[in-house]
C-alpha cells in the first residue's frame, strides 16, 4: 500500500499544482523524485511532528491541499493538538496518510503501534476516514479524498486481502446469509479473516473501507438483531456509530478489534492478530459465544 | 549584523504605562467597559499598531486577497489590544467592542479567524502561530506569491512551547525569508532566557533586532528592510510587570 500510495501521490503533486506533500523524513527518500520536480511543493520537515501539521494549516490557509505523511503514532497522536487547532479549528483541511496500521511493524514495539489512531480521529467533527483492504484499494480512495476539500485519514497496513473490494466507502455484502441474518461488518483488511471464520454459520458479510462517515443507511437495511463489528483497530472504536445507527431498534452488539492493553510482545503482525484475537480461530470463538448468548436469550 | 540593535532603556517598576496609540484608545476604551485590564494587555499594543499603521500591506477592502500581508497573533490572549487596533483601523465595527465575551460576542478572549475579519488565525492554545506561519510563508511562496510577508506575534514565555523550536529550526534552515517573528519581550518566561530571546533565532541563521517595544520608530525600523533570504526576528522589549 506505501509504495502505490507513494506513486499516487508522486501523480497528484504533478497533475495538480494545488496539491502539496508535507513529511517528517519518514519516506523522504521514496518521494526524492518528487521532490526534485516539486521542491516547493514536497516539504520535508525533519523529525518535528508538530511542525509537519502547523505546516499543513498553513499550507491549506493559502489555498493549497496538503498531504501529511508519517508512521500513524507520530502522525495522529503525537501532533494530535495541532490535528484539532492548526486544521480543524482554523477551519483548514489536510489529507493525512498514515502507514503501520495498529501492528505493522510489531517488531518496534509499542512505540510505533497505533490502535488508537481511528480513535482520536473520530475525536474530530467531519473526517473522512479510510481504511483500504488491499493496495489496489488506494490510488482511488487518495484521488478522491485529494480530489474533495474536507479532511480525511487514509490508514495504510501491510496487511490486506487477498483481493480488492472497490465501492464506494457503503456498506458492501460480501456473503449474503438472508434476511435477519446476524450481521458480520469488517472494515478494511480483516475481511478476510472474518469470512474464513463465519464459513459455515449463517451470517451475513458486509465490508467498508470508509469507517467514517460509517454507511449507517446500508446499515440499518442489512441488520437484524446481531451486529457484529470487527475492526483492525482499537476495539469498540465504531460501536457508538452502530448504537445510534440503530437506537430505535432492540439489538446486540459485539464489537471486535485491537485490545488497549500494552501487551509488551514483539513478532509479526499475524502474531498481534492472533493475540488480539483477530485471527480467523480469534474471531470464530467470540462469534460463536455472542451467537449462542442469542439462542440462550431467544429460549431456543 | 545588518540592523542596529538599539539599547533598551529599562524603565523603573512602578513607571507609569505608556500611553496608548491615540486611535487605539478609544476603542480599547470601549472594549474595556470598566473593567481592570492586566499590564500585559498593553505591553503589545505599541508593537501591534505599528505594525497595523506602518508596516503590513492589509485594510479592511483586502482581507482576503493573496497579495496581502499576513498577521498572526500566537500569543491568542494579547487579544484586547488586537481588537481594539483592528477596530481603530476599520476591520471590525465598534459596536462588535461591546459584550466581549458574551454570549452574542464575535469577540472571545482568544481570537477566531471564522468569527472576525482580518483575524489569519484562531489561537489561544500557546505555540501553534508560528508553524502555522511558516506553512503560511510556504503556502504563498508555492504559488509564486512573492510580495506578501507572513508577520508572527510571539511572547517570550511562549518561546518555552517546544513547537516553536521545530519552526525557528527549519524555518532558518531552508532561509525562509518571508517570515518575520515578532517577540514580545516582559521577561515572563519562568526559567528565562539566557543570552536573550533573539539567540535562540540568530543560533539558527535568522537575522535578528532587539528594540524598545514601546518605541514606535524602533519598531518600525527594525521591522522593515530585513533581508529576503532569511527569516527576520524582531524582539519588542517591554517592562517586566508587562
Amino acid at each position: 500500500m506505501r509504495d502505490i500510495f507513494t506513486d499516487t501521490t508522486t501523480e497528484l503533486l504533478t497533475e495538480d499544482p494545488r496539491t502539496a506533500l508535507v513529511l517528517a523524513d519518514i519516506s523522504a527518500a521514496a518521494f526524492a523524485p518528487a521532490a526534485a520536480r516539486h521542491p516547493e511543493r514536497v516539504l520535508n520537515v525533519g523529525i518535528r511532528e508538530q511542525l509537519m501539521v502547523g505546516v499543513a494549516g498553513g499550507l491549506a490557509l493559502t489555498g493549497l491541499r496538503p498531504i501529511v505523511h508519517s508512521y500513524a503514532p507520530f502522525l495522529v497522536e503525537r501532533a494530535y493538538e495541532q490535528l484539532k487547532l492548526d486544521l480543524d479549528h482554523q477551519d483548514a483541511a489536510a489529507v493525512l496518510v498514515g502507514v503501520g496500521g495498529s501492528y505493522d511493524r510489531a517488531a518496534a514495539g509499542r512505540t510505533h503501534l497505533s490502535p488508537a489512531d481511528v480513535s482520536l480521529i473520530d475525536t474530530l467533527h467531519g473526517w473522512t476516514v479510510h481504511v483500504p483492504g488491499h493496495p489496489a484499494e488506494v490510488p482511488a480512495l487518495l484521488r478522491d479524498a485529494v480530489a474533495g476539500d474536507g479532511s480525511a485519514y487514509l490508514r495504510l497496513s501491510v496487511l490486506q486481502n487477498d483481493r480488492p473490494h472497490g465501492g464506494d466507502g457503503s456498506l458492501a455484502v460480501v456473503r449474503d446469509a438472508g434476511p435477519a441474518a446476524p450481521l458480520l461488518v469488517a472494515v478494511g483488511p480483516v475481511l478476510d479473516a472474518a469470512l474464513d471464520a463465519v464459513a459455515d454459520l449463517p451470517v451475513t458479510v458486509a465490508y467498508t473501507h470508509r469507517p467514517r462517515p460509517f454507511d449507517t443507511a446500508g446499515l440499518r437495511a442489512l441488520a437484524g438483531t446481531e451486529v457484529i463489528l470487527v475492526e483492525p483497530y482499537l476495539a469498540g472504536t465504531s460501536s457508538r456509530v452502530v448504537s445510534a445507527a440503530l437506537v430505535d431498534r432492540p439489538h446486540r452488539l459485539l464489537a471486535l478489534g485491537v485490545g488497549r492493553k500494552d501487551l509488551r510482545r514483539y513478532g509479526s503482525p499475524e502474531d498481534h492478530n492472533r493475540w488480539h484475537g483477530l485471527d480467523s480461530a480469534g474471531l470464530r470463538r467470540s462469534v460463536d459465544a455472542f451467537l449462542a448468548g442469542a439462542l440462550l436469550s431467544a429460549g431456543r | 549584523m545588518p540592523f542596529n540593535l538599539h539599547a533598551i532603556q529599562m524603565t523603573t517598576a512602578n513607571a507609569a504605562l505608556p500611553p496608548v496609540p491615540g486611535p487605539v484608545a478609544g476603542p480599547l476604551e470601549r472594549l474595556r467597559a470598566g473593567r481592570e485590564f492586566g499590564a500585559n494587555v498593553y505591553s503589545t499594543i505599541d508593537v501591534l499598531w505599528v505594525l497595523y499603521h506602518r508596516v503590513l500591506r492589509i485594510t479592511p477592502e483586502t482581507v482576503d486577497d493573496p497579495e496581502r500581508d499576513r498577521f498572526l497573533l500566537s500569543k491568542g490572549h494579547a487579544v484586547a489590544g488586537y481588537y481594539a487596533v483592528l477596530a481603530a483601523k476599520g476591520f471590525l465595527p465598534a459596536g462588535w467592542l461591546d459584550d466581549q465575551g458574551g454570549p452574542a460576542s464575535r469577540l472571545g478572549d482568544h481570537p477566531d479567524r471564522t468569527l472576525v475579519p482580518g483575524v489569519e488565525i484562531g489561537s489561544g492554545s500557546l505555540g501553534h502561530g508560528l508553524g502555522l506561519g511558516v506553512g503560511t510563508a510556504l503556502g504563498l511562496r508555492a504559488q509564486g506569491l512573492l510580495t506578501p510577508r507572513v508577520y508572527v506575534l510571539l511572547g517570550d514565555a511562549e518561546l518555552d512551547e517546544g513547537s516553536n523550536h521545530e519552526a525557528i529550526a527549519y524555518a532558518g534552515a531552508t532561509g525562509l525569508g518571508s517570515l518575520t517573528a515578532v517577540v514580545v519581550d516582559n521577561h515572563s518566561a519562568t526559567h528565562g532566557w539566557p543570552g536573550g530571546a533573539a539567540a535562540r533565532f540568530t543560533v539558527n541563521g535568522w537575522t535578528a533586532a532587539t528594540v524598545d517595544g514601546h518605541d514606535h520608530d524602533a519598531l518600525h525600523t527594525a521591522l522593515t528592510g530585513q533581508p529576503q533570504d532569511r527569516p527576520h526576528v524582531v524582539v519588542a522589549v517591554v517592562k517586566t510587570e508587562e
